[in-house]
């Protein structure tokens, strides 16, 4: 594989005069550019893929009777159901959301970091078990979450951590994915030549680590900081087991919308465009970089 | 990288005794706040799940007593356990099968050279930052039994309702359709990755050739895509036979039907550690899980390889043969 960051597969996306220039010998090859049947095509999978959530702010700014009459268009009363789920006491919403800010950022913080470490010790240090070590790492990666819940449960009701945030926390810390994320990117972004002049330049391994691996791993890190952002903040099966209506996160708030018998679509639907509002500018900002992002894991997939 | 020190070694100079050290455990230093909290959270609960479930679990006094295999042939003896055994491998087959044919599909279009590549992409991806949870209710709106949005228009058209939640097939097609949603534009950039790395000339050859678009993308997109289809067919199976969050919103209760229609595995293994609170139990069924996961798995791998290899071979020969030609 060449030397090249895989995130450079992205560039080429980006309308550039030079670019398109070199793109030529592409359209030549393709055919020219599609005909309308492809951005039909497309236009009907954007569709399908935005029209849920604009269906949910349909329904999310009528009321009770809404779903019954069918609109097409969003009616007034969102800010009315948008408050009624904030002060719902059942549901705890500010509680919810800061919650998950802050476990979100945390667990992403601490993946990065010992994803990094872990990675530049395996992509680009040699020592005895090494290999044997990562090709464990790999191996857990195909272990459901469902088979750790129950000693983790004991565990977390010994220590008295059920109900807190830390319980859904401190499992999250590290990432076998992650590890290996930042081994395969590493191992093809750093020459070994450029540790060596460090080496020879007399810096010591954790200032190598830092002056070159830090810096080289960063955009690598960017993205697997953004991948396990979304994870964690997505994340309700064991949230759901470990914490209460008390104190929860935004997804087991949601769940709890619609735990009564009568249950009022308006209401929840306004909760679930709520709970998705960070998510959606998350996306805005920095969906390109989950693009390259998947599109970069999956070539040396 | 390997000599720590240019000099030639005579007498270790402090310095270089403490380079020496810093070489030889620096990675072990490195590796370790990975590997102490992955032994934590990670292997522990997995060896101590095996051991609870050999156990009588008593939760008030956290410990048990040796039951040997009871809890596993307890399992197995659930009529219910059958029920969410099918129910899984139902949603599974109806959420994989055609997210796979569509994200095939969607990715080689996005592997024509459209304009504005970067939005199309983005809005492909656009469900995946929706929380399972949210992407289940704003479903339940669609697939409601009285006035949901489907049946809203079927009735409208004179056709009869469908029964999303009586019904254990098309409950399982609406939870199929929550999955699909999330997913397939996640694995349609995947492919499309894939496809961006073949080699543009096999393109080009089969052109100057007289192969037609279709002919082009059986006789070299797919043959080429064979590692990456396995890659998201593994990841699927692990993914879909854990379903857990959308069939747990998929009515206000929670627990899978009032016959059962969709209990999955995962939401039987709720049921039975946190609704019947016996631990024993549910980590007998985590293994259980886990062993089902690995064996499709497993079993995945070889159907996939067994087929898509003879595709590698004719595409590989359609390459070669056309070059050729075109060398003529």
């Amino acid at each position: 594989m060449s030397t090249v960051p895989p995130i450079a597969i992205v560039e080429e996306a980006i309308p550039d005069e030079k670019k398109r220039r070199r793109g030529e010998r592409t359209i030549r090859i393709r055919g020219n550019r599609p005909g309308f049947w492809v951005y039909a095509g497309l236009t009907v999978v954007f569709i399908s893929a935005a029209f849920p959530l604009y269906w949910s702010f349909v329904i999310g700014s009528g009321d009770a009777s809404s779903l019954r009459s069918r609109p097409w268009w969003p009616s007034g009363n969102f800010i009315d159901n948008a408050i009624s789920v904030v002060s719902n006491p059942a549901v705890n919403f500010w509680a919810a959301l800061w919650n998950s800010i802050y476990s979100s950022f945390l667990i992403a913080a601490a993946v990065v970091i010992t994803s990094t470490l872990s990675g530049w010790a395996f992509a680009k240090l040699r020592f005895l078990g090494g290999p044997a070590l990562m090709a464990f790492v790999v191996a857990t990666m195909a272990v459901p979450q469902q088979l750790g819940v129950v000693p983790l449960y004991i565990l977390f009701s010994e220590l008295g951590w059920t109900g807190q945030i830390g319980a859904i926390i401190l499992p999250a810390l590290t990432s076998a994915f992650g590890v290996f994320w930042m081994t395969q990117y590493l191992r093809q972004a750093v020459p070994d030549e450029l540790i060596e002049a460090a080496r020879v330049d007399g810096a010591s391994m954790i200032r190598t680590f830092w002056t070159v691996g830090v810096v080289a791993a960063r955009p690598a890190a960017a993205m697997l900081f953004l991948f396990v952002f979304v994870g964690a903040w997505n994340n309700f099966f064991w949230p759901f087991i470990v914490l209460d209506r008390q104190n929860p996160t935004l997804p087991v708030a949601l769940s709890l919308l619609q735990s009564n018998y009568f249950v009022d679509y308006s209401i929840v639907l306004a909760g679930v465009v709520l709970a998705t509002i960070p998510l959606l500018l998350l996306f805005i900002f920095a969906g390109r970089q989950l693009v390259s992002g998947i599109m970069a894991g999956a070539v040396k997939g | 990288m390997s000599t720590a020190s240019p000099k030639p070694v005579r007498v270790l100079s402090f310095s270089q005794k403490v380079g020496r050290w810093d070489l030889k455990f620096s990675p072990y230093l490195y590796i370790s706040p990975f590997f102490v909290m992955f032994a934590i959270v990670g292997l522990f609960p997995i060896g101590y799940t095996a051991f609870i479930s050999f156990m009588d679990w008593d939760l008030v006094r956290n410990s048990g007593t040796f039951v040997g295999f009871d809890q596993y042939i307890w399992i197995l003896q659930q009529p219910h356990f059958w029920t969410a055994l099918r129910n899984t491998f139902s949603i599974f087959l109806i959420s994989t099968v055609p997210q796979l044919l569509l994200a095939v599909f969607i990715a080689a279009m996005l592997d024509r050279n459209i304009r504005a590549k970067t939005f199309w992409r983005m809005g492909v991806l656009l469900p995946f930052v929706i929380a399972p949870v949210a992407v289940g209710l704003i479903f339940n709106v669609v697939f409601a039994d009285n006035f949901g949005l489907v049946n809203g228009i079927l009735t409208d058209l004179g056709l009869a309702p469908i029964p999303w939640h009586k019904d254990p097939f098309w409950s399982h097609v609406a939870i199929a359709t929550m999955v699909n949603y999330r997913w397939t534009g996640y694995n349609t950039l995947i492919l499309l990755a894939a496809m961006q790395a073949v080699n543009r000339e096999y393109y080009e050859a089969a052109t100057v050739d007289g192969a037609g678009l279709f002919r082009q993308f059986t006789a070299i997109t797919l043959p080429s895509l064979r590692p990456t289809l396995i890659f998201v067919i593994i990841t699927a199976t692990i993914g879909g036979l854990q379903i857990f969050d959308e069939p747990r919103v998929f009515d206000q209760f929670g627990r899978g039907g009032a016959g059962q229609q969709w209990l999955t595995i995962t939401l039987y293994l709720y049921d039975i550690g946190w609704g019947q609170w016996n631990f024993g139990r549910a980590a007998a069924m985590a293994w259980i899980l886990f062993i089902i996961i690995l064996a499709i798995g497993l079993l995945n791998l070889f159907i996939t390889r067994s087929l898509v290899r003879d595709e590698g071979r004719r595409g590989d020969r359609v390459g070669r043969r056309t070059r050729k030609e075109v060398a003529r």
